[in-house]
C-alpha cells in the first residue's frame, strides 16, 4: 500500500511501487488532466507538480513520491470555478486540441510558484520541456504572462517589439 | 463523458430518434478526402443538406427547450463544435448555452464522410445554419397557425416566438406540434447579417473549460466499468513484422491474455504498467522486413525514377504572348513528414449482445465502420463507431488503425470493454507519413518582366490511404487470410492530392501543370494537413520570388501584377501593410519574405509575411515576426480562425525548417521526439499576428490548412533575402547549416 497526498487529499493505492505516477493518477485516482504522451520524459503532456516543482509523471515511480504533495490540474480549479492560471488560459483561448494544455498549465503553475516576475527568456525556457503539436505556443505564452499579472507580477523583458 | 452512454442517455430520452437511411444508401465513395458519404438527393439544398434533406437529421428540440444539433463532422481541436453551435444558436435564435452538439456517431448523425480538407463549415456548417433557419420558420408557422396570424408578423427571441402584442410561445411547446421530419426548404433566408448575435463574434470555445480543468474529454480518458487495457504487438515500423515470444508473454506478470488472430497479436491485462513492461519484452523479439514492400530509392531524387502515371491537369496557351527572354528552372522537394500527434492513438471497443461499439478519434467514423465490419465479419449495422476526441491529428494518423486493432481484440473477449493505447514508439513507427514530394518549375519572363511561360510538374505518392475497407487497416493485413489494401489512387482536381495547389491562381499567358502520380509506396503514407499544397505552394511561391528578383521587381508588387482576383490581392496587401513591408530595413543576416495562396484555389485566401534572421556560425534561424492576412469568407468565429492560422504557421515552420522522417531502407529511424524533433518554445516567433478579413454573407471558405504552404515559402523567401542563399530542399534549417 502506498499513501499519497494528491490535490490536498490523501489517497491509498495498492500498486507496484515502480508504477509511474501517471498511471496511478489516471487509472486508480481517475484524475485525467495529466496525459500520456510518450512515457519517455520528452513531451511534458504528463506534467504535474510535486511539492511545487513540475515533474514528468510518466517517469516518476509512485513509490518515490513519498511524503511530497502531488498537485494535478484538477487541484488548481474546476470547470465551474477555474483557478487563476486556468482562467488566464481560457481568457487567451490558449488551446487547439488541448491535449498538451494540462501539462502546460501545470508547468506554468510551477514557474509562477517560483517567481511571478520571470523574464521572457525564463518563461520560454521554463515552458521548453513541454511540446505542442498544434502550434498553440503564442497563446500559451500570452496566458502565462496574463497569469503572472493576475498574481501581482508580470513578465519583464517582453519579446521584441512589433514594428 | 461517460463513454458508456447509451443512445437514450445521449438524447436524454427527450427526442425521438430519426430513421437512418438504409445501409445500402450509405455506400462509401471512399478514397477521397473530406468527401464520401451518400449521394446527393436534393441538389437544390446547400451543404450536406443536399444529402440529408430532412431537418430532424440535423436539429431536434426537446420538451425542455434544449436544442440538439447533429453533425457528421468531428472536433479535431479546430473549434468547429463552437462554430456549429454559434451557427445553430444564431439562426434559431436561442442562447448558445441551450445547444447540445452530437458529433459523428454512426448510430445518430448524418453520414458526412471524413472530416478533412477544411470542408467542415462549408459542408456541415452550411447545412446546420440553413436547417436552423428552416426550423425557426416552421416554429413560427406553428405559432402563426395557432394564433390565426401570418407568420411574417411574428418574431423570435431566445427560444420564444412573439407576436409583439403580448402573445408568446416557447420553442419547446411549439416543437411538440411541429414535425421536423420534413425536408428543408431551399428558399428560407438566413438571418440578415445585421441581426446576427453570434456568427462573426469571437465566441469562447465551448469545449475548453472541461479540457483545461481535467474533465475526461478524450478517448484516452475513457474508463468503462470492468474495462481491460491492451497493447498491440508489432515490429518497429510499418513494413516490418515482429515474431514475439508469445509463450514468454503469457508468463509475463500482468498479462491476463494474449489475443492472436493470424499474425495480429495483442496482450491484455487489468493494468497499464505491467503491459508496458511486457511490451518491452515483446519488442525484443526478432523482426523482419515485409516481403513485397517496394525498395526505397534515395530521396528525393528517387521519386523521379519511380513508376508513374502522368497527367496534364491544367493547360493554357496564348499565342499572342511576348517571347520569354529569361528562364528559371528549379526543383523543390520535401522529405517524409510525421503527423506527430502529442497523444498516441487510442481506441476503446466493446462487443456486447452481438453489437460492436468502437469509440475512436478517427476523422471518418462511417468509412471506418465499413472497414471494421469487414475486418470482423459482421454486418455494418451491427457495428457502431462513435467519435471521441483525441490529440490533434492533422490528417490520417494511427487513429483508424488502433480502432481496427481494438475491435479485433474486443471481438475475442465479448462483454469486456477493451482500451488499446499505442505507445509513442508505435505511433512514430506506424502512422502513415506525409509523402515525400518533388516539384519542378520551368518559367520564363518576357522582356518587360512578366511571366509568360509556366510549367509545374509534381511527383508524389497518393495523399490518402484513409480506410474504406478492411485491407486499409493495419490489422486487416495481419489477419489470415489477409485483406487486400485498396489500390492507391490520385485525388482528382479541383481538390487534388499530390497536385493540390499546383495550379497557380496567378494569370500566366502560357501554362502547363503536370501531375506525376506514383502508385508504389515504399513507405506507408497518407493525408497530412494540406496534402500536396505544402510542397506545391512552397515551390510556386519560392519560384515567384526568384522570378521577381530576376525581373528586378519587389516581391509584393510582382505578385500583384500577376493577379486578377481582388480578394487575393487584398490579403497580400493587408499582410504587407500590417507587416510594414515598405518600411522594412534590411540588416545583415536578416530578411523579409512573403508568400500567398488560396487553399485548393477554392478555400481561404492566405498571405504570410515573415521577418527572419540567421544566427551566423550556429546555422540557426530565428523567426522574429509572422504577419498573416486571411480571408475565410464569412468568418463564423474570428478568434477560431486566428487560432487555426497561428497554429498552422507554427506547425508549418516546424515541418519546413526542421522535420524529416528517416528510413534506412529496412525500417524507420525515428521513434520518439529525440529522433524527430519538432518546434519548441525556444524556437517560436517573437510574435504572430493574424488579421482576419471578414466577408459577411459570403460562403464559408475552408481555413484549417490554408497557412501551411504560404508559411513554408515565406520562410524560404525570407532566408534567401537574409542570406542570399536560396534553399529549395526541406528541411530548410539543414540547408542553412550547410551554407553557414
Ligand atoms: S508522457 Fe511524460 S513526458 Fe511525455
Ligand atoms: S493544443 Fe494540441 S498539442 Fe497543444
Amino acid at each position: 500500500m502506498i499513501d499519497l497526498t494528491v490535490n490536498g487529499a490523501t489517497a491509498r493505492v495498492d500498486v507496484d511501487p515502480a508504477t509511474p505516477l501517471l498511471y496511478v493518477l489516471r487509472d486508480d485516482l481517475r484524475l485525467h488532466a495529466a496525459k500520456f504522451g510518450c512515457g519517455l520524459g520528452q513531451c511534458g503532456a504528463c506534467t504535474v507538480l510535486v511539492d511545487d516543482r513540475p515533474v514528468f509523471a510518466c517517469l516518476l515511480p509512485v513509490g518515490a513520491v513519498g511524503a511530497r504533495t502531488v498537485t494535478t490540474v484538477e487541484g488548481l480549479g474546476s470547470a465551474a470555478a477555474p483557478g487563476d492560471v486556468q482562467r488566464a488560459f481560457l481568457h487567451e483561448q490558449a488551446a487547439q486540441c488541448g491535449y498538451c494544455i494540462p501539462g502546460m498549465i501545470a508547468r506554468a503553475e510551477g514557474l509562477l510558484r517560483k517567481t511571478v516576475t520571470p523574464t521572457e527568456t525564463e518563461l520560454r525556457s521554463a515552458m521548453a520541456p513541454s511540446l505542442c503539436r498544434c502550434g498553440t505556443h503564442m497563446r500559451i505564452l500570452r496566458a502565462v504572462r496574463r497569469a503572472a499579472v493576475m498574481r501581482g507580477g508580470g513578465v519583464v523583458e517582453p519579446a521584441e517589439p512589433v514594428t | 463523458m461517460s463513454g458508456q452512454a447509451s443512445r437514450r442517455d445521449i438524447l436524454g430520452g427527450l427526442l425521438v430518434a430519426f430513421a437512418l437511411a438504409p445501409t445500402a444508401a450509405l455506400a462509401q465513395t471512399g478514397g477521397g478526402e473530406g468527401s464520401g458519404g451518400p449521394p446527393t438527393v436534393a441538389p437544390d439544398l446547400p451543404g450536406t443538406l443536399a444529402k440529408f434533406p430532412d431537418l430532424d437529421a440535423w436539429i431536434r428540440i426537446g420538451a425542455d427547450g434544449r436544442v440538439t444539433v447533429f453533425t457528421g463532422k468531428v472536433e479535431l481541436g479546430t473549434g468547429v463544435k463552437t462554430a456549429m453551435a454559434q451557427l445553430a444558436a444564431d439562426e434559431l435564435d436561442v442562447a448558445i448555452g441551450r445547444v447540445d452538439l452530437i458529433t459523428a456517431d454512426t448510430a445518430l448523425t448524418p453520414n458526412e464522410g471524413v472530416t478533412a480538407g477544411s470542408q467542415t463549415l462549408e459542408q456541415s456548417g452550411t447545412a446546420i445554419a440553413n436547417a436552423a433557419a428552416c426550423v425557426r420558420l416552421l416554429l413560427a408557422e406553428t405559432a402563426a397557425a395557432r394564433w390565426g396570424v401570418a407568420a411574417t408578423t411574428l418574431f423570435t427571441r431566445d427560444g420564444v416566438v412573439l407576436d409583439g402584442q403580448g402573445r408568446r410561445a416557447s420553442y419547446a411547446e411549439l416543437a411538440a406540434s411541429t414535425s421536423l421530419a420534413v425536408r428543408a426548404r431551399a428558399d428560407v433566408p438566413r438571418k440578415p447579417v445585421a441581426a446576427r448575435r453570434l456568427i462573426g463574434r469571437p465566441v469562447p470555445r465551448v469545449d475548453l473549460p472541461a479540457k483545461l480543468t481535467g474533465l475526461p474529454s478524450y478517448v484516452q480518458d475513457m474508463r468503462l466499468p470492468d474495462m481491460v487495457h491492451a497493447r498491440v504487438l508489432r515490429g518497429p515500423s510499418s513494413g516490418t513484422r515482429l515474431t514475439p515470444d508469445l509463450a514468454a508473454l503469457r508468463r509475463q506478470p500482468g498479462v491476463a491474455r494474449v489475443v492472436e488472430v493470424g499474425r495480429f497479436a495483442a496482450i491484455v491485462g487489468p493494468r497499464e504498467w505491467p503491459l508496458e513492461q511486457a511490451l518491452r519484452v515483446a519488442n525484443q523479439g526478432a523482426w523482419t522486413r515485409d516481403a513485397g514492400v517496394p525498395a526505397l530509392p534515395p530521396m528525393p531524387a528517387g521519386l523521379l525514377e519511380m513508376r508513374r502515371e502522368s497527367s496534364v491537369i491544367d493547360t493554357r496557351r496564348d499565342a499572342s504572348a511576348a517571347p520569354g527572354v529569361r528562364r528559371l528552372s528549379a526543383r523543390y522537394d520535401r522529405p517524409y513528414l510525421m503527423h506527430g500527434a502529442i497523444g498516441p492513438s487510442c481506441a476503446v471497443a466493446l462487443m456486447a449482445e452481438g453489437q460492436l461499439t468502437v469509440w475512436t478519434h478517427s476523422q471518418g467514423v462511417e468509412p471506418l465502420r465499413t472497414a471494421i465490419a469487414e475486418l470482423v465479419a459482421m454486418p455494418a449495422d451491427r457495428v457502431r463507431c462513435v467519435h471521441r476526441e483525441g490529440a490533434g491529428c492533422y490528417g490520417h494518423n494511427g487513429a483508424d488503425d488502433v480502432a481496427g486493432d481494438a475491435a479485433l481484440i474486443a471481438c475475442a473477449m465479448p462483454g469486456v470493454p477493451v482500451r488499446l493505447q499505442w505507445s509513442r514508439e508505435q505511433e512514430h513507427g506506424w502512422e502513415p507519413l506525409g509523402p515525400a514530394m518533388l516539384a519542378q518549375i520551368d518559367a520564363t519572363l518576357d522582356a518587360s518582366g512578366r511571366i509568360v511561360d509556366w510549367r509545374h510538374q509534381v511527383w508524389s505518392n497518393t495523399h490518402s490511404t484513409r480506410p474504406v475497407a478492411a485491407g486499409d487497416l493495419l490489422a486487416g493485413v495481419e489477419v489470415v487470410p489477409p485483406f487486400a489494401p485498396t489500390p492507391p489512387k490520385p485525388i482528382p482536381q479541383p481538390n487534388g492530392g499530390g497536385d493540390r495547389n499546383a495550379i497557380p491562381l496567378y494569370r500566366f499567358a502560357n501554362q502547363s501543370i503536370v501531375s506525376h502520380f506514383l502508385p508504389d509506396m515504399p513507405v506507408r503514407v497518407s493525408a497530412l494537413r494540406g496534402l500536396g499544397a505544402h510542397l506545391n505552394i512552397f515551390a510556386l511561391e519560392s519560384a515567384m520570388d526568384e522570378l521577381a528578383a530576376a525581373a528586378g521587381r519587389d516581391p509584393v508588387a510582382f505578385r500583384l501584377a500577376h493577379l486578377d482576383d481582388p480578394r487575393a490581392a487584398d490579403v497580400i496587401r493587408r499582410a504587407a501593410a500590417r507587416f510594414g513591408w515598405s518600411r522594412y530595413r534590411p540588416r545583415p543576416n536578416r530578411g523579409r519574405g512573403i508568400a500567398f495562396a488560396r487553399y485548393k484555389n477554392h478555400g481561404a485566401y492566405c498571405a504570410v509575411a515573415l521577418d527572419v534572421e540567421r544566427i551566423p556560425d550556429e546555422g540557426r534561424l530565428v523567426v522574429h515576426r509572422a504577419v498573416v492576412a486571411v480571408d475565410s469568407g464569412e468568418a463564423v468565429n474570428p478568434d477560431g480562425i486566428r487560432n487555426q492560422v497561428e497554429g498552422g504557421v507554427l506547425q508549418s515552420l516546424s515541418w519546413t525548417a526542421y522535420e524529416s522522417a528517416g528510413h534506412d531502407g529496412a525500417r524507420r529511424t525515428d521513434y520518439d521526439w529525440s529522433g524527430y524533433p519538432i518546434l519548441r518554445f525556444a524556437d517560436v516567433p517573437h510574435s504572430v499576428v493574424v488579421e482576419v478579413i471578414d466577408r459577411p454573407g459570403t460562403p464559408f471558405l475552408g481555413t484549417g490548412e490554408c497557412a501551411q504552404g504560404p508559411t513554408a515559402a515565406a520562410l524560404a523567401n525570407a532566408l534567401a533575402a537574409a542570406t542570399g542563399v536560396r534553399i529549395r530542399s526541406m528541411p530548410l534549417a539543414g540547408g542553412l547549416a550547410a551554407h553557414s
